[in-house]
């Protein structure tokens, strides 16, 4: 692993105590600053007012099923890993109005249900999650047909990055080259730097926006030093991936692998809860629903984040397409690592851990890439196939 | 993403459960342009929207015609409107049959059931111009004769010198005189030169597993035959994820594909 670059742009100095000035100066421009902060016994990220809302001092314990909160023995305001929410919620709204309808003697009118998006400035955002935004840019914005909505919520969204320094159990970025540096697609990316006494944060201006807002803030030139500290930082969290995925070449793995018997095997243990696809940060799969006055003058139609697990997804004719457990794991998988590449030039998976922390049994991605990569090509027999159609 | 309101002109019932509507542009431009296998999304007031197959005739933008068989929620309910009521539409969405690169050559067209409502269109446009192609030929399957479509028009294309009509059905009653069995087992015996023919099949997802199986036993080569393919669908541009059939989205990528490009993930099950 080759020591991450701090030197394309010229880098800046932001003191600890100096910090607050960053919150001033966006909500002086008008920016509302969503960022991270704990609530309920996890990192989340949520509308903040001052910088004492930030997890100062927390990091987290995560593994396969499992998220813990613990004291760190710094002052770090970003030292914790990726936790349950992801930015994709401020973009592509969980729940959003398309439109809505009115019935006036017999005239129809239907008038778009989106109100002004929201001026919202991300604090905190990861290296895997830019990637992440920009895989969602690629569903709503670069196909033939654009999502107004996410449109204009991404284009007036400013984005401060804080590269990561202490990856979590599940984190593997580096396998999926997404991380753990930022490294492009922000206004504003920090690198948090506690070390001998010092605690600073190196400050890279990646848009004229950010430039000009870091301008307000500090005009203290990174030194040589400061740049050298950063970049430890980082490489140290590259080298502290809580898990791996051989990722080269994974794409044909899984479409020759449509009937490897480990589909069966991680279907014993899927509860098919759903909760991958909610807490990922590139999923986008959604359901309408449609709501009526009493009167039944006014309906209004609603989407809704959904998932590929649920059995409605697949319902046509009466029956779901992809009935079992079996086939929406596998959908789900298969979307992330192969067919996304297919739809949209690019892996469907970020390599965050997100899936693996929040799945109730611990299903693992990384472990079930590397179980039918270790097993390429075998298949059940056709006695076991037989067995498995049985009721 | 907002639909435009359609007046309901006529509602015609054409069998036991599916009927066809007539709807034309409550404002804006009166005509409407799609291509043959274009679908648009229908939503019935307060109830719902659901993918419905264009089914008239692209040569007239007036009307716009979908032949629906009621199924469900909104099915139902679209069955209960009236001259006038307000429907919202949005479309056309998707992939058409190509019948332009099929002139020249003969056509035949195989539909099970419903199936034959998005093919509808692909014969009338053949049909405005049928001295540009070869032998066309419709082979139909029901499961009962009381379930064929567009009965009286069957009829008067069969009459044509220049249209060969073949309906098949699962289950004979007294007093069908005509084929009984799978639409399949049409194929073998019906006109065409396998080497020098384009097929349009739609129906039911096992139905276009065996046709397309038996076509190429005839010797239709795979780039020759196209399918329409049915998922569930909720917003018709790529958003919903819903519609995915493997690597595709049938609502952007379909519904209509060549039946190579699809084949692996057609002959897979639960994709
Ligand atoms: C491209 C395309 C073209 C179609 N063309 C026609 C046509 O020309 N004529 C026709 O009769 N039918 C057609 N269908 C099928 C038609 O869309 C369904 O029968 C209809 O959505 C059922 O709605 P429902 O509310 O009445 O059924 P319900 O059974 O009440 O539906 C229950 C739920 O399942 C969903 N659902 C059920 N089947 C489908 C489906 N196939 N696609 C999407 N959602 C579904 C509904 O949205 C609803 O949420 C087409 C489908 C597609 C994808
Ligand atoms: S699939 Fe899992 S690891 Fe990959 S981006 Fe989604 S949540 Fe993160
Ligand atoms: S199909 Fe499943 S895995 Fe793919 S984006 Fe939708 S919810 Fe996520
Ligand atoms: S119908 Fe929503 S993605 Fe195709």
């Amino acid at each position: 692993m080759s020591m991450p670059m701090f030197s394309l742009t010229e880098c800046f100095i932001l003191s600890q105590k100096s910090f607050p000035r960053l919150f001033e100066v966006l909500q002086a421009k008008g920016y509302q600053v969503i960022g991270p902060t704990v609530r309920d016994g996890a990192v989340v990220y949520e509308q903040l007012s001052s910088v004492d809302e930030l997890p100062c001092g927390w990091q987290d314990d995560q593994g396969g099923g499992t998220y813990r909160l613990k004291r760190r023995a710094d002052n770090a305001l970003f030292g914790y890993g990726v936790g349950p929410h992801s930015w994709k919620k401020l973009l592509h709204l969980p729940a959003y109005c398309l439109w809505s309808a009115q019935t006036e003697n017999g005239k129809l009118q239907i008038a778009p249900g989106d109100g002004p998006a929201p001026k919202l400035a991300f604090l905190g955002v990861r290296s895997c999650e830019l990637h992440a935004l920009a895989i969602q840019d690629k569903v709503f914005l670069r196909g033939k047909y654009v999502d107004p909505a996410y449109r204009q919520r991404r284009e007036n969204a400013l984005i401060v990055a804080v590269n990561c320094a202490q990856p979590s159990g599940t984190c593997f970025c580096v396998s999926m080259n997404t991380g753990p540096k930022a490294s492009f697609s922000f206004d504003l990316a920090l690198t948090e730097v506690i070390e001998s006494g010092q605690h600073f944060f190196l400050v890279e201006t990646g848009s004229p926006q950010g430039a000009e807002l870091l301008g307000q803030i500090t005009e203290q030139k990174a030194t040589q030093k400061d740049k050298d500290a950063a970049a430890r930082v980082v490489a140290n969290a590259a080298a502290h991936m809580g898990r791996t995925m051989e990722s080269a070449g994974i794409k044909d793995l899984l479409y020759r692998n449509y009937d490897h018997p480990r589909w069966e095997d991680v279907a014993a243990r899927c509860l098919s809860c759903a909760n991958c696809t909610m807490v990922c940060p590139t999923c986008f799969c959604t359901t309408v629903e449609d709501a009526t006055d009493l009167a039944g003058k006014q309906a209004s139609r609603w989407r809704k984040w959904d998932s590929c697990f649920t059995m409605d997804f697949s319902f046509i004719h009466g029956s779901s397409v992809r009935a079992s457990t079996k086939s929406r794991y596998r959908q789900w998988m298969t979307h992330k690592l192969a067919t996304w590449f297919d739809q949209f030039g690019t892996s469907g998976c970020v390599g965050c851990g997100r899936c693996i922390s929040w799945c109730p049994v611990g299903i693992d991605i990384t472990e079930e890439a590397r179980v039918i990569r270790q097993n390429d090509g075998i298949t059940l027999t056709k006695e076991q196939v037989h067995e498995n159609q049985k009721p | 993403m907002a639909p435009d309101p359609f007046y309901v002109r006529r509602l015609k019932p054409e069998t036991d459960d599916t009927f066809t509507l007539a709807l034309q542009p409550a404002d804006g431009p009166s005509k409407f342009n799609f291509e043959p296998g274009q679908f648009n999304m229908v939503y019935v007031f307060g109830v719902g929207e659901i993918p419905i197959s264009i089914s008239g005739d692209p040569g007239d933008s007036k009307l716009l015609f979908h032949t629906t068989r009621e199924v469900g929620l909104v099915t139902r309910a679209m069955r209960q409107l009236k001259p006038n009521d307000l429907v919202g539409l949005r479309g056309p969405f998707g992939t058409f049959w190509p019948v332009e690169d099929a002139e020249g050559k003969d056509v035949v067209i195989v539909a099970g059931g419903i199936g034959l409502a998005p093919l509808r269109p692909a014969l009338y446009r053949i049909l405005s111009r049928r001295d540009r192609y070869g032998r066309v030929v419709l082979l139909y399957g029901t499961r009962t004769p009381a379930d064929i479509l567009y009965r009286h028009e069957l009829e008067q294309w069969r009459s044509r010198f220049d249209l060969e009509v073949y309906a098949t059905v699962d289950r004979a009653m007294s007093g069908w005189r005509g084929n009984v069995g799978v639409v399949t087992t049409l194929i073998p015996r019906a006109p065409f030169d396998p080497r020098n023919t384009v097929a349009y099949v739609c129906g039911p997802e096992v139905m276009m597993r065996f046709t397309t199986q038996e076509l190429q036993k005839r010797g239709v080569n795979k780039d020759a035959i196209f399918i329409s393919m049915e998922r569930n669908m909720k917003c018709a541009v790529g958003f919903c994820g819903r519609c995915q059939f493997g690597p595709t989205f049938v609502c952007k990528d379909g519904p209509v594909f060549r039946f190579d490009k699809v084949e692996d993930w057609l002959m897979k099950w639960e994709i």
